[in-house]
């Protein structure tokens, strides 16, 4: 077998070199441009997390690192405090204006925050502009250099080791993150938070979380920034430089940690080699490079969306995560409020939801009891999906009542019923397709967990991160996908992506589990293996109700069945009584008139 | 403040909300058919302003080069489109034909028109001739192969195109300032309020475009096809509405009412060739006080935008810009009380 170094190897390789760099006689303009690149790519990495993962767009991180450069530098000219004070001061203020602005926009839909941004870069750039203590445009001057130890940080050789140990260790905590309980999260914010949400994620939290951890690594470039040039004035944290964070971002591969430093890196050689060659090239000075830099996106978007990175991770090792799960410590079983006591479980009474003058459901009244399978059936467009729903908190029911274990629901969040030990499939599969079969189903042990941001960025979270990913394959071994786990989630069949639906709200640990079409898409033995499962999950004492259109399958397998047409219940009963009903057939088939 | 120096601001803050409003309502357009956050909106407001100084100091304006330029950029790269796609000299003949028969008329009578001082009215409605089918080579250039791509895409797109029409006014413009003369000098005393016929002008010109947007919404097919595309793309498609025509036409639009802005404002302000970015950024602002939605909000968050600018610069002038966007932080708080629906894209 040739030697392939693993990817380990190659990062620890790098760092070495990295540390190196500044002892091997290498002219100080390198020096010198790799401080820049280290400090931007600390930038970079909070909209790697911001925009690449989350899917929010933020033109305002040149705001925050002025945020953090111009703290540092008022605090140490004017009160003389010390720089490594004021690496606080600078964080707090920069985290307190990342709450406001996340606060205010991330509750609606995803482009008001790029808005909200430009509006706070374009104020904080103003108002370093015109404020008398911070300079006006002259700025601060006089800033004190960093000391380590006694020693002054004065040149940009010996600069160059604390702007890469954080940049690199700020990159270390956001590969930790993404492979961790709130990593999962923040990946589901991206096209998922129904699901998500379903699951028990607070979203609207992970998004805020997710802002201002971005500010804050803005924060430390900035104050970085402050104690590197030693002085400060507005230009560097203008609008251009806000979205100059968001084109490297892009152009490294957003979403990617490697990304930030290739984008940054990018485009720091490409501005420096625009500046020589152009001029010579047109004859003129100026912004012909924005011209070009303007070309380049245009073309990137177009041609190459997923940016540079995915190129150079095409040449690198694959990622394997080892499998080191074996023998972790179970997971806590969810404490489910719906579990124990007596009556029903689920009592619906008069459910109805109206869209404008459409009647989707028209007081629908049915109740599930505790380890009895109930399915909803009835021709498309009859409601059922519509009535899940309501069921779960995703849609606000116009009228009526949701009862589970005598306590209402309707009203509740679909977080809020999550919790209360309810889960659920969708009809149109919801997952994050870049995530492995095995992280997607661990998605649904979020309520079961604890493990927070700071914690899985220093990796503090290890023992319970083993208990979720041993959890998971259970459930996907018990759905007879324990071979799939390592599969991205993109890459399945649809009937197999309705299975692992299945075993990620199975990961939930519910009361009552909704299934909307699960069997759709399998084959007859998978059909019969999945029916298997679902009595075993009622006899250990769960309550299902399923949408299915597959007639043998619900027939073999639910105690009760409710029949829905137009919006309106026809009928209940045992699956006999049902097969027997002449309205039944008519609504499936039609009358003879 | 005195009645007569709040009459003053108050009237200040209408005319320039008026323009804002011509701007958030172009910002609303494109968003809504095309789902473009169209940062570079404010580009065709310095595109205008410029274009017209150039002519009143008798030189073919630079709008004339890039017109040129991106036509035979997007004559090439179409094509080739078109020769990949099996489509034979006919039909290139045909598409080159649509494509830049007008930017060359217009170009060539701006050229000979130039030099000859034409009245102050002909040189306005030759910049609003240049400057239109830019949004439209814009749109081809840049949108039209992305049109299925995530609201994020399109965004970062749209960065890339601010950064070449900024670049590009330079290289084209030069970094000089333009202030165009008044096309109306009457002036009328009212009180204490002096009413200039220019003011007259921006609000009578804001107004009578609103109007026509009405009309053209509500009566004219091609208004009913882009308010079909803005409800619902897929469904505007199925019935035979060429979205393409759509996201070009809304384009074109957007391109005619910044650069009829930018003649609006260009005889009360000096422009730059990156003046535009900002005022289009309080089109923005405006825009969002109306969910990106609605045009009356909208152009009502314009003119309160407005208000809030001559107030403010009336009290500290240095913080001007600070208090217009400030002003956009309880306008969202207001959103996200009043419609928290989340989103998925």
């Amino acid at each position: 077998m040739a030697f392939a170094p693993s990817r380990r190897a190659l990062a620890t390789g790098a760092v070495v070199l990295l540390a190196l760099l500044p002892q091997l006689p290498l002219p100080d303009f390198w020096i010198t441009q790799l401080d820049a690149i280290g400090l931007t790519a600390l930038a970079v990495l909070g909209l790697v997390l911001l925009t690449g993962v989350g899917g929010l767009t933020s033109f305002g991180q040149a705001a925050f690192v002025g945020v953090g450069a111009y703290t540092s530098a008022l605090l140490t000219t004017r009160y003389g405090i010390s720089p490594w004070l004021t690496l606080f001061a600078s964080v707090a203020v920069a985290v307190a204006a990342a709450l406001l602005l996340g606060w205010l926009t991330l509750r609606m839909s995803g482009h008001y925050l790029p808005l909200a941004t430009i509006a706070w870069g374009l104020v904080a750039y103003y108002l370093m502009g015109n404020v008398e203590a911070l300079g006006k445009y002259d700025g601060l001057l006089g800033i004190p250099p960093l000391s380590l130890f006694g020693v002054e940080l004065r040149d940009n050789r010996s600069l160059y080791y604390p702007i890469w140990a954080l940049a690199l260790l700020a990159a270390w905590g956001v590969v930790n993150l993404l492979d961790s309980r709130p990593g999962r999260a923040i990946r589901a914010l991206k096209g998922a938070t129904t699901m998500a949400e379903a699951m028990g994620v607070p979203t609207f939290r992970y998004k805020v979380a997710i802002f201002v951890l971005a500010a804050v690594f803005a924060a430390l470039s900035g104050w970085l920034f402050a104690h590197f040039q030693r002085t400060v004035n507005p230009s560097p944290f203008g609008m251009h430089m806000g979205i100059e964070y968001l084109f490297m971002a892009v152009l490294g591969g957003v979403g990617e940690v490697g990304g930030a430093f290739v984008g940054a890196a990018a485009v720091r050689l490409l501005e420096d080699r625009l500046q020589v060659w152009l001029p010579s090239l047109l004859g003129t000075s100026g912004s012909a490079e924005i011209v070009v830099f303007g070309a380049i996106i245009i073309a990137m978007l177009r041609f190459a969306p997923q940016g540079l990175w995915p190129m150079i991770a095409a040449r690198l090792p694959a990622a394997n995560r080892p499998r080191d799960w074996d023998g972790a410590a179970p997971l806590a079983r969810h404490a489910a409020p719906a579990a124990g006591g007596s009556g029903p479980l689920l009592d619906v009474k008069a459910i109805r939801k109206q869209f404008g003058g459409l009647v989707a459901v028209n007081d629908v009244s049915f109740s599930v009891g505790r380890g009895e399978i109930v399915g909803l059936i009835g021709p498309n467009g009859a409601g059922k999906s519509t009535t899940f729903n309501l069921l779960t908190g995703v849609l606000f029911a116009s009228g009526g009542e949701v009862r589970l274990a005598g306590r209402r629901i309707d009203g509740l969040s679909s977080r809020a019923i999550a919790a209360l030990g309810v889960s659920r499939s969708f009809q149109h599969v919801k997952m994050i397709p870049g995530m492995t079969v095995l992280e997607n189903v661990a998605l649904g042990g979020h309520l079961r967990s604890t493990g927070g941001i700071a914690r899985a960025m220093l990796r503090l979270d290890r023992a319970e991160e083993r208990s979720l990913l041993s959890e998971a394959e259970r459930q996907l071994d018990r759905i007879g996908m324990a071979a799939l786990a390592g599969e991205p989630a993109g890459n399945l069949a649809l009937g197999q992506q309705r299975l692992m639906e299945i075993a990620r709200a199975l990961m939930t640990d519910p009361a009552l589990l909704l299934l909307d079409e699960p069997a759709a898409g399998l084959r007859h033995q998978e059909k019969q293996a999945l029916g298997r499962v679902l009595a075993q999950l009622r006899g250990e004492g769960m309550s299902l109700l399923l949408v299915e259109h597959d007639m043998d399958f619900v027939m073999g397998l639910t105690d009760r069945i409710v029949v829905m047409e137009f919006g309106t219940r026809l009928i209940e009963g045992t699956p006999a009584e049902v097969r027997a009903s002449p309205a039944v057939r008519a609504a499936y088939l039609g009358t003879e008139h | 403040m005195d009645a007569s120096i709040a009459g003053i601001l108050a009237l200040d803050g209408v005319t320039s909300g008026a323009v804002y409003a011509l701007l958030a309502i172009a910002t609303v357009l494109v968003f809504a058919v095309t789902r473009v956050i169209f940062l570079p909106q404010g580009e065709f407001v310095a595109y205008g302003a410029l274009t017209l100084g150039m002519f009143q100091t008798g030189h073919t304006p630079g709008t004339v080069w890039l017109l040129l330029a991106l036509t035979a950029f997007a004559a090439v790269t179409d094509c080739i489109g078109l020769w990949r796609a099996g489509q034979r000299f006919a039909a290139l003949a045909r598409h080159l034909r649509t494509l830049a028969l007008w930017p060359l008329l217009i170009s060539a009578l701006s050229m000979w028109a130039a030099p000859r001082h034409w009245p102050l009215l002909a040189q306005a409605a030759l910049t609003l001739g240049l400057v239109t089918p830019l949004g439209s080579l814009v749109w081809r250039i840049a949108f039209r192969a992305l049109a299925d791509a995530s609201v994020l895409a399109l965004l970062i797109v749209s960065v890339g195109v601010h950064f070449m029409l900024t670049g590009l006014a330079l290289l084209f413009f030069g970094a000089e300032g333009y202030r165009n003369p008044s096309f109306w000098d009457a002036r009328w005393s009212l009180g204490a309020l002096t009413l200039s016929g220019q003011t007259l002008i921006m609000l009578l010109a804001s107004a009578a475009l609103i109007a026509l947007l009405a009309v053209f919404f509500d009566r004219t097919l091609v208004g009913k096809a882009l308010r079909a595309t803005a409800v619902n793309r897929l469904g505007a498609r199925l019935v035979g509405i060429s979205t393409e025509t759509a996201g070009r036409v809304s384009f074109m639009m957007a391109a005619f009412i910044g650069a009829l802005s930018g003649l609006l404002i260009g005889t009360t302000t000096t422009v730059f060739y990156d003046t535009g970015f900002l005022i289009g950024l309080k089109g923005f602002v405006a825009a969002v006080f109306g969910g990106l939605a609605s045009y009356p909000l909208a152009a009502l968050g314009a003119v309160l935008l407005g208000l809030v600018e001559s107030f403010g610069a009336f009290h500290a002038s240095a913080f001007k810009e600070v208090i217009v966007f400030t002003a956009i932080l309880p306008v969202l708080l207001w959103r996200s009380l009043r419609d928290p629906g989340h989103e998925e894209h």
